[in-house]
């Protein structure tokens, strides 16, 4: 074979091979493509994929008192956890067809974007970053909480303000935007303060418990949950000044807003049904007797469409009613006066009662 | 003259006499233990006053005072507490673990599918028992049966979703289900792969060893909780949606990688020690490389680093718990997660429930150590001084 020959023999394998990397670099390209595509048609009708499954795969808090937490049987309890159920009653007419993941603070979002989960219903403050940057889309507030303090009373007699408390000891968990705001707000009122930071929520608990803090800060639905931990509850008194705003409520992906008004109106279909008075235990009787706003809510009135536009069945609101009550009976059910907590409705209280719960109109 | 022979051969054994009272019985072990000198003294008295002043608490605490049963936290918190105890009443709460028991034992496998957990636990602990004991004969099937049959069947009746099995999938999976899983899986996995790395590092085979080193440092390197959370915040992103890959499934492969790395530094450590004569020695009975390492080299090398070995296993028994950072829930992880149920809140709860967690680890760790001990001692061929 003459050298000649030889060279062209290489050239000729060399283009082979380069030829093989070609068909393989269009391969992965096509699979990439194929799985890229195919994301994006399930983000497309999460409705769809949520009917194809039979249940709805919700992101709740890993424990979270009065939110999410386990029973002795190990169901979930809690207003986030029952607000899964009431989207699941309106897609399915069925508040158990839910399975819930829960994740910590860290996992939520990746879990939601990656499609892993189909609603976050996980105790998630909505900020404009959140909506915007990250690419979620909240659907209201299930719940108005802000950052409190608390203090002991019989320690700290006459201290009713957080105001009062310039030079105390303030207990916090560190790494969390709490101890942020409990800077924040000391140094915008020009006070003097002393802060003992703990890794775990049990440890911070412990030594507030012991004397070793005057105050103990985090969000005020979480200290009514700690008082309860405490070896004399009573003298703890939660001071009324909130320092930062957090409304906490369900997200899911932005890109298919069909999904987003089913989890939107869910939420206003709880608040209109408690202040049209329909319960858990009147529904039934209520779709008969009700007035005229009422039937037209319930999906009663003939010929109605309210539904099936927003992609469930007409009788959707007496399906979510039916599985979790309305949003008071929910509340008061899992964090106000039914449960050990005890939280006073306050913000959370409907419009007409002096709360900030409203909800449009549904016809 | 008569002659007195005064010579005496005694022609039987004296009669052992017991030693002096003083000597022998509670009386000397206690003087030779505890009161030799006055130093002994001091510390004995000591040690007697901390014993009398920590003990009787933790008793009152943990046994007298505790609460067994209940349905909720009433029976645990004071009136002023808003339970049903007198004021000042301190006592363990074993009522909340006693509720809680399933979700800590099974996490929240559904009630009527948990016989399917307790029947592989009954296995494990059927198939364990006589490969743990020496004089039990058959260990060759024993083992067949432990390490490839089992797993084989756990994995059927955990998972279900054939045989007429209701699937169950692993997120509701927890507790002290979890937490031997991912041990048993870890342990049955790094230990052979562990070996195989260690025996690569030492090769002359230069991609074999590139290799080797290149997974043993990497690994090595980075904590487990990166790899956990790797595993489960970022594989997730790197994956097209829709193509979920078990994250139980992750978190098991995470912490198995994790074992076998520092299983094979244990390993070569135990090789090292073997003098150059014994694989030269097998090396001149013309043994392949296969049969030197099974036959002469291994055998001694696992023998000397057993201590190394167990505690690989016993730290990793711990490490699972850190499965907690990607919403996973062993043992710890449940029992913490249940403090936050506000039905069961007081005081007394967050240190039974911890309390109860330790001890349950503190079980398995123990075991393994002291069966780790028993081991030793019956290899033990004369190397150890």
């Amino acid at each position: 074979m003459g050298f000649a020959q030889k060279i062209g023999q290489r050239a000729q394998t060399t283009e082979k091979g380069l030829r093989v990397m070609k068909h393989i670099a269009i391969g992965i390209l096509a699979a990439t493509t194929m799985g890229l595509m195919a994301s994006a048609a399930s983000a497309a009708s999460t409705l769809e994929a949520v009917k194809a499954k039979g249940f709805i795969q919700c992101g709740v808090n890993t424990g979270l008192s009065g939110f999410s937490s386990p029973d002795d049987k190990g169901e979930w309890k809690g207003l986030d956890a029952d607000f899964c159920r009431a989207v699941a009653a309106a897609v399915f007419g069925d508040g158990t067809k839910v399975k819930f993941t829960p994740l910590s603070a860290k996992e939520r979002f990746t879990a939601l974007q990656s499609g892993e989960i189909d609603l976050l219903s996980r105790n998630t403050t909505w900020t404009i970053n959140r909506d915007t940057a990250l690419g979620l889309n909240f659907a209201g507030v299930t719940y108005y909480d802000g950052q409190g303090f608390m203090v002991n009373a019989k320690k700290l007699p006459g201290v009713n303000s957080a105001l009062q408390l310039s030079g105390a000891a303030v207990c916090v968990q560190s790494g969390t935007t709490t101890e942020l705001n409990l800077a924040d707000y000391f140094k915008a009122n020009k006070m003097e303060y002393n802060p003992v930071v703990f890794e775990k929520v049990e440890e911070a608990n412990a030594a507030y418990d012991s004397g070793r803090c005057d105050a103990y800060t985090t969000d005020q639905s979480g200290l009514y949950g700690i008082r309860l931990t405490l070896s004399s509850p009573g003298d703890h008194v939660v001071l009324p000044e909130i320092i930062s705003k957090e409304p906490l409520g369900p997200a899911v992906r932005q890109g298919d807003d069909q999904w987003y008004h089913i989890v939107k109106w869910t939420y206003f279909a709880l608040l209109q049904a408690e202040e049209l008075g329909i319960t858990q235990a009147n529904v039934d009787e209520l779709k008969a007797s009700g007035g005229p706003e009422v039937k037209r809510v319930l999906g009663q009135e003939a010929d109605t469409k309210l539904g099936t536009d927003l992609g469930v069945s007409n009788d959707w609101v007496v399906n979510i009613v039916k599985a979790v009550g309305n949003y008071g009976e929910m509340f008061e059910r899992n964090v106000g006066a039914g449960s050990p907590l005890k939280i006073a409705r306050g913000l959370n209280g409907l419009w007409t009662k002096g709360g900030l719960q409203y909800a449009p109109p549904i016809r | 003259m008569t002659q007195t022979d005064l010579s005496w051969v005694r022609t039987e054994m004296a009669q052992a006499m017991p030693a002096p009272a003083g000597e022998r019985g509670l009386v000397a072990w206690v003087r030779k233990n505890l009161f030799a000198s006055v130093g002994d003294t001091i510390l004995t008295l000591l040690g007697l006053v901390l014993v009398a002043l920590i003990l009787p608490p933790i008793i009152d605490w943990a046994f007298v005072q505790a609460v067994w049963t209940g349905p909720d936290r009433t029976v645990c918190a004071t009136i002023a507490q808003g339970g049903i105890q007198p004021d000042g009443w301190s006592g363990a709460c074993w009522a909340f673990v006693n509720a809680k028991f399933g979700q800590f034992m099974f996490g929240r496998y559904p009630l009527e599918e948990r016989w399917r957990p307790i029947l592989v636990g009954i296995l494990f602990v059927a198939l364990l028992a006589p490969l743990l004991i020496p004089r039990v004969p058959h260990k060759g099937l024993n083992a067949v049966l432990f390490f490839l049959v089992l797993p084989i069947v756990a994995f059927i009746l955990l998972v279900g979703g054939m045989f007429g099995l209701p699937h169950v999938e692993t997120p509701l999976w927890g507790g002290l289900l979890v937490t031997l899983t991912l041990s048993f899986v870890g342990i049955v996995v790094s230990l052979p792969l562990g070996i195989l790395l260690a025996l690569g590092r030492r090769s002359r085979m230069p991609v074999v060893k590139t290799i080797c080193i290149v997974f043993i440092e990497t690994i090595r390197g980075i904590p487990l909780i990166t790899v956990l959370f790797m595993a489960s915040v970022m594989l997730p992103l790197f994956l097209p949606a829709g193509v979920t890959f078990d994250k139980f499934l992750r978190a098991l492969i995470g912490v198995s990688l994790f074992a076998a790395a520092y299983m094979a530094e244990v390993v070569r450590g135990g090789l090292q020690a073997i003098p150059k004569g014994q694989y030269e020695g097998a090396d001149s009975l013309g043994l392949s490389y296969w049969q030197k390492m099974y036959f002469i080299v291994l055998p001694q090398a696992l023998k000397l680093v057993i201590p190394g070995i167990v505690n690989t296993f016993i730290g990793m028994f711990k490490d699972t718990s850190l499965v907690y950072i990607i919403s996973m829930f062993d043992l710890l992880a449940i029992v913490r997660q249940n403090f936050s149920d506000a039905s069961w809140a007081s005081p007394q709860t967050p240190a039974s429930g911890l309390i109860f967690a330790a001890v349950v680890f503190w079980l398995f760790c123990f075991g393994m150590s002291r069966y780790s001990m028993f081991m030793e001692r019956r290899l033990d061929t004369g190397h150890k001084r």
